[in-house]
């Protein structure tokens, strides 16, 4: 009886030293630092989670070789979500609980990134999202940040594109209903183009995963509208224009920084000519970082033109680990507001100064679609 | 008016792949009474044979788009045999429900292979056929949608060709009249049912084909929503009943199109389905299938 207790207390001891050996700071130093990301890699919308994980590599590559940050390594743990509703909220419920990263990166579609919004602000997780634009995103709470421009304003800046560059007072719109970026996009637009004096003469909707457009534009053709609004993403923006073209419909079609990915042009072909959207970088621009950045881009994914989304995930790094220089913790609370305060940062896609709602403000630039090639239109400051 | 007949012509091109893919499920019920839910991803895979085939062959040419249509029909063929000897073969006489239940699993595997050895990314279909539009009035029709309902009508047309007036044919209608009956007089049951699953697939791989044209973004995943539509409308039709198969594709595409087209294209799945349940309460064995007296 008495051994057994002593055997107890021995067990006791051991684990209370076990404890305190493991939590001692000197063996934690080497450890890494662990940044989740979310993205859709594979799927429907694969070009923009492609884009957005090399853009993220790229800066964890170049950080890493100038010694990372606090004296850490960042270690990069990637979570595929398929561009799939609802396996986003599975992968980041396995970064944050699983690999218990301190912070979370991704993605570029509204949607999927209000499903994690919510985790990320229970667990009090700082989300940096790359390039979802609804407004909603980041009232999901103060742990959840953006490095793009909201959809307020890219609605408001192609409303004036159409009345004033296109010169059209009568436009349709084609709407994904299951697609929170295409509804907020859409009302936004509606809303400032009312206002100009613009009428919306048909409004037409389809939902995730349509591939027949032909129905609704056939409505739109007979509304005679002068050009048509399609806040999609790209697969569905290239599928409209090809279907648009092919029932005679020869008037404008303009979108938003969902038409952004190299396959916009592979899928849609020449029947892109005429069309117009407004994104967040074009690699055209001469200011230093992004020449810079287009280089090392260019040299580290074989020779490969990097896109707004690129851009906008290598930024979404930086800015994080420039905030846990910041901070000097990876600590959720002091790191948030670290975040917060991110004032000027320069970066590859422009200057980032989060506001009070921890949304960036950047310039949009509008890309035209001519002889097949994407041509840099204009640049419109927020 | 012109915009009416738009639509119906969009409503039939959309119908008439429907239909070839109908033509599949219901031919597979009809000799062995279960749902090859395999069957949505044969044309799928047909698709991609389509795309691979691409590479080769020069595109915007008639013998060209012959040629691929021709070889994914093939391959679906010889894809839809090898799933019969290799996975509900061996289930023949064992209960419906097991085979049913193996259906949903080869149709899985299919899909999630498609998506390790083609890759989960859509890709860009080439356009095989040249392609034109034709303007009448302000009705427009591009040779594709011409293409998709004219190569649909020769293949249903060929199909109840084969089916009436052949011996092959005769031996199915045989075998989907009773089985064991048909042995008796000396039918294969095993060649029918083998040729009954390629027939099918081939005309699903047309069907693949057809519908990458029309929408040249193809994935492991596009079968799905086709499939199941195009499940639907052998129902709607009568399942087992070939005809029917067509009538019923051919309804679906033309009312989900009108209803796209309408203020109402966020229901569009809830009034194609909602005719289907209203359908089957009137006519419960479909539009032209005979209502038979279960015998105890």
């Amino acid at each position: 009886m008495k051994s057994l207790r002593s055997l107890r207390h021995l067990a006791a001891f051991a684990a209370v030293a076990a404890s305190a050996v493991l939590s001692a700071p000197f063996a934690r130093a080497a450890e890494p630092i662990k940044v989740g990301e979310f993205a859709c890699l594979t799927g429907k919308d694969a070009t923009f989670g492609q884009s957005q994980h090399k853009g993220i590599l790229l800066a964890l590559e170049e950080l890493n070789a100038a010694g990372g940050v606090l004296g850490r390594k960042i270690e990069l743990i990637a979570e595929d979500n398929q561009s799939k509703s609802g396996e986003s909220a599975t992968v980041a419920k396995k970064l944050l609980s699983r690999d218990k990263v301190v912070a979370l990166l991704g993605e570029v579609t509204s949607g999927r990134t209000l499903e994690v919004a919510p985790l990320a602000q229970a667990a009090k997780i700082p989300l940096i999202a790359s390039g979802a634009t609804n407004p909603a995103v980041t009232q999901r709470g103060d742990y959840v940040f953006r490095v793009c421009f909201i959809d307020d304003f890219q609605g408001t800046v192609m409303a004036k594109f159409a009345l004033n560059d296109l010169k059209a007072k009568k436009v349709a719109t084609l709407v994904s209903v299951s697609s929170a970026y295409s509804v907020g996009l859409a009302k936004f637009f509606k809303e400032t183009f009312v206002a100009g004096g613009g009428t919306v003469v048909a409004e037409q909707k389809f939902s995730e995963g349509d591939k027949d457009f032909k129905a609704q534009l056939t409505a739109i053709k007979a509304s005679g509208a002068e050009a048509v609004f399609v806040p999609g993403y790209y697969q569905e923006a290239a599928l409209v224009a090809r279907q648009a073209r092919s029932l005679g419909i020869n008037v404008p079609l303009f979108g938003g920084d969902g038409w952004e990915s190299e396959q916009l042009l592979k899928i849609g072909g020449e029947a892109l000519n005429g069309t117009y959207y407004s994104t967040h970088f074009t690699p055209e621009n001469k200011e230093p970082e992004v020449v810079t950045f287009v280089k090392k881009f260019k040299a580290r994914w074989n020779n490969e033109t990097p896109d707004a989304y690129a851009a906008l995930g290598y930024d979404s790094l930086y800015i994080l680990v420039d905030s846990i220089k910041r901070a000097g913790t990876t600590e959720g609370a002091k790191l948030r507001a670290a975040i917060a305060a991110t004032k000027n940062f320069s970066g590859a896609s422009g200057v980032t100064t989060l506001d009070k709602d921890r949304n960036a403000s950047k310039p949009a630039t509008i890309i035209a679609v001519k002889d097949g090639k994407l041509q840099f239109h204009k640049t419109v400051a927020p | 008016m012109s915009e009416f007949l738009q639509q119906l012509i969009n409503g039939l091109s959309l119908g008439a792949i429907y239909a070839l893919i109908a033509l599949g499920y219901t031919m597979v019920y009809g000799v062995l009474r279960f749902i090859n839910f395999a069957h949505s991803d044969v044309f799928m895979v047909g698709s991609f044979i389509g795309y691979y085939l691409g590479k080769h062959i020069p595109e915007n040419t008639v013998w060209g788009g012959i040629v691929i249509l021709l070889g994914a029909m093939l391959g679906c063929a010889l894809l839809g045999m090898l799933i019969e000897r290799l996975a509900y073969r061996p289930l023949r006489g064992a209960a419906t429900l097991n085979v049913l239940i193996t259906a949903i699993g080869v149709s899985l595997l299919l899909e999630y292979s498609g998506q390790v050895f083609f890759g989960a990314t859509p890709r860009t279909f080439p356009a095989v056929f040249p392609s034109a539009n034709f303007n009448f009035g302000n009705l427009v029709i591009s040779t594709n949608q011409i293409i998709v309902i004219a190569v649909a009508a020769l293949l249903m047309v060929g199909l109840q060709l084969i089916v009436y007036r052949t011996k092959i044919g005769t031996a199915m209608r045989a075998v989907s009249l009773n089985p064991k009956a048909a042995q008796l007089v000396g039918v294969n049951n095993d060649v029918v049912i083998s040729f009954t699953f390629g027939l099918g697939s081939a005309l699903a791989g047309a069907g693949g084909i057809l519908y990458a044209l029309n929408y040249p973004s193809i994935d492991p995943l596009m079968g799905v929503m086709p499939g199941l539509k195009a499940f639907v409308a052998a129902v709607l039709g009568g399942i087992g009943n070939i005809p029917g198969a067509a009538l019923g594709g051919l309804l679906l595409g033309t009312v989900e199109t009108f209803v796209n087209g309408s203020q109402w294209s966020t229901y569009k799945d809830a009034i194609a389905f909602a005719i289907l349940i209203i359908i089957l309460l009137f006519r419960p064995a479909g539009l032209l299938g005979k209502f038979t007296v279960e015998k105890v």
